[in-house]
């Protein structure tokens, strides 16, 4: 069976850098995968690879066998890829509410046509994506602010509604990117619990993340990405020891004077 | 909810009413007058309030629809759609140019699109000015069939233009307020507040901003055959960039995105123009004064505007998004800072 995403060398560069270098990786449906690296190791840029904000400069990215490359983000989002952003990026001045119904977009059916004039078919989708979205912000623990502004729901909050939103669409394949970024303890404990029920649900999740505290005890599997390519990958504690993450991380031992 | 729905229908129960109560032929027709103008700002409401998209052009779709009623309901062509038939016609035709102008803007925000459509708006009078053998240039076109209802003609009260301006303004509010809470609204609201995190919900916003473009300009396209019809003429000069200026004054002064917002400030601003300073200039003349307030029509709006934008930039009757907007906006820069830095602070 083909595995969920696949990524098979691909490479992206900017003029003269090179962001991703012959990346290949796969995941597998049903699990909870992680990547990380040093800051500017290309994490983000592989994120908005898979979801069309950019294209490969060569090789190719598959979601359940069929090729990604070539198409839009819009399309993409509707083959069943859901994500969060680093910097949050939720639609500000609307209710929670209609945040996660907009998250909906790409599984409603109401017509140009519909949207002018109700019709019943397209008042009983809006009553239905009403209630699912209400379920999702009960969901992440939202449910009580389904009708305030995103931008005044406290900062985990933003984050958790920012998954909520992603959700909507019912993803075969979350990525979440930096999703602990800013919060506290007890609020990363609950992003980890919230990312198990998530997978739970049968969704597979696949996050970046610089917390490693998190990223040790939620992933199943990671994968280390340094200067565009993947230096590592494997479970947490096999990826915790190799020398190669360490060194990325902390830098080589020195051994010659200054 | 049941209550608001009331409250929205019974203007349209009892303003058909007035022109019983007033006799005077030419307070009905600056009602309707007014009216088409309502329309207008209906539309273009549909375009930059609920999508965001400044279009500075949008006198041309009103050109565009009434010249498409002045060719094919008048002697020019010796066409003769029935007027009725024409409303639909013209909004299907004015919504082809929304889509065809829009097009190329596609990929523009903010001031460039601004500067793109204010081109178009200048381009369209300039070629009904030009194609002289189809649109008689700068004389226009005159004689346009008269509207009939039941096989009786509109003649030369304006009480009938008046009803039909109810009737598509009812059909405007019922469309734009369908719009609002619909997918395809949820969809304008969020390319509006943030475009690439639109696309990654799978909203296709290329189609989104071009149903904005097409639906505003469809209802132009109506207001454009209700007045044409009504004034019998149709020529360049009545679309000029101050048109556009003018309808967009109108969403800026009733607040923008909020469809009772958009006709109290269209109302306002219509009642200005066509009303109190024609009876001012009146008064005057009758007091052997010299004065033309009609002179003062743009510094008046001028002052208006600047006005709002110190004491009320959200408008008279603000959408709830736009109100927070601004009045966020106002904050002390230095907390704003202080809260951006908490928000991104353990991001990289």
């Amino acid at each position: 069976m083909a595995p969920l995403l696949r990524l098979t060398d691909v490479r992206k560069t900017f003029g003269g850098l090179v962001a991703v270098n012959d990346l290949s990786f796969e995941i597998e449906a049903g699990g909870i995968v992680a990547m990380i690296g040093p800051n500017g190791a290309g994490k983000s840029t592989v994120f908005n690879l898979i979801t069309g904000v950019y294209e490969p400069t060569s090789g190719a990215i598959d979601l359940d066998g069929a090729t990604l490359c070539g198409l839009k983000t819009f399309k993409i989002a509707a083959r069943g890829v859901a994500r969060t952003f680093q910097n949050i990026r939720l639609f500000a001045y609307m209710s929670a509410l209609d945040n996660v119904m907009t998250g909906r977009h790409s599984r409603m059916r109401a017509s140009l046509f519909d949207s002018l004039l109700h019709t019943p078919g397209q008042r009983g989708e809006e009553r239905r994506v009403r209630e699912r979205a209400r379920d999702l912000l009960r969901f992440v623990g939202l449910e009580r602010q389904a009708d305030d502004y995103a931008r005044n729901l406290p900062y985990g909050g933003q984050r958790r509604l920012e998954i909520a939103r992603a959700l909507a669409s019912e993803p075969k394949l979350l990525l979440l990117d930096e999703p602990a970024a800013g919060m506290n303890p007890k609020e990363k404990s609950d992003l980890i619990e919230l990312i198990r029920r998530i997978r739970d649900t049968g969704i597979t999740v696949f996050l970046i993340e610089h917390d490693m505290h998190l990223v040790m005890n939620v992933s199943e599997r990671i994968a280390v990405l340094d200067h565009g390519e993947k230096i590592a990958e494997g479970a947490p504690e096999v990826v915790r020891n190799d020398e190669r993450v360490i060194e990325a991380y902390l830098g080589r031992e020195s051994t010659a004077p200054h | 909810m049941k209550r608001a729905r009331l409250a929205a229908i019974l203007p349209f129960l009892v303003l058909p009413l007035v022109p019983l109560l007033d006799r005077n032929n030419s307070h009905i027709d600056f009602l309707a007058n007014a009216g088409a103008f309502i329309v207008l700002a209906l539309g273009l409401n549909i375009v930059v309030g609920f999508a965001g998209l400044l279009d500075l052009g949008y006198a041309a779709f009103f050109a565009i629809g009434s010249y498409s009623y002045a060719m094919l309901a008048s002697q020019q062509f010796g066409i003769h759609i029935p007027f009725w038939v024409m409303l639909f016609v013209a909004s299907v035709i004015a919504a082809i140019f929304g889509i065809l102008l829009g097009a190329p803007t596609l990929r523009l925000r903010g001031d460039y699109l601004a500067i793109v459509t204010l081109g178009f708006g200048e381009i369209v009078p300039q070629t009904f000015l030009n194609l002289t053998q189809y649109t008689n240039g700068p004389n226009g076109i005159s004689s346009l069939d008269q509207p009939s209802l039941f096989g009786r003609g509109f003649g030369f009260s304006a009480t009938p233009y008046y009803e039909v301006m109810l009737a598509l303004i009812a059909l405007a509010v019922f469309l734009a307020s369908n719009l609002q809470s619909s997918r395809l609204g949820r969809a304008w609201m969020a390319i509006r507040e943030d475009e690439l995190a639109a696309r990654h919900m799978g909203i296709n916003t290329t189609a989104a901003k071009l149903a904005a473009f097409a639906l505003g300009a469809s209802f132009s396209g109506l207001a454009g055959v209700a007045y044409a019809a009504k004034l019998d003429l149709v020529s360049p000069d009545q679309f000029q960039f101050n048109v556009s200026v003018l309808v967009l004054s109108m969403l800026v002064l009733g607040g923008m995105g909020n469809i009772w917002g958009v006709i109290v400030g269209s109302f306002t601003l219509s009642f200005i123009n066509g009303f109190l300073l024609p009876q001012s200039t009146n008064l005057a003349h009758a007091m052997h004064l010299n004065l033309d307030f009609t002179n003062y029509r743009f510094m008046l709006y001028g002052v208006i505007l600047v006005a709002m934008m110190l004491f009320r930039p959200e408008g008279l009757i603000p959408s709830r998004q736009r109100q927070a907007e601004l009045r966020e906006a106002k904050l002390d820069p230095a907390l704003l800072a202080e809260e951006q830095a908490e928000y991104t602070g353990g991001a990289r």
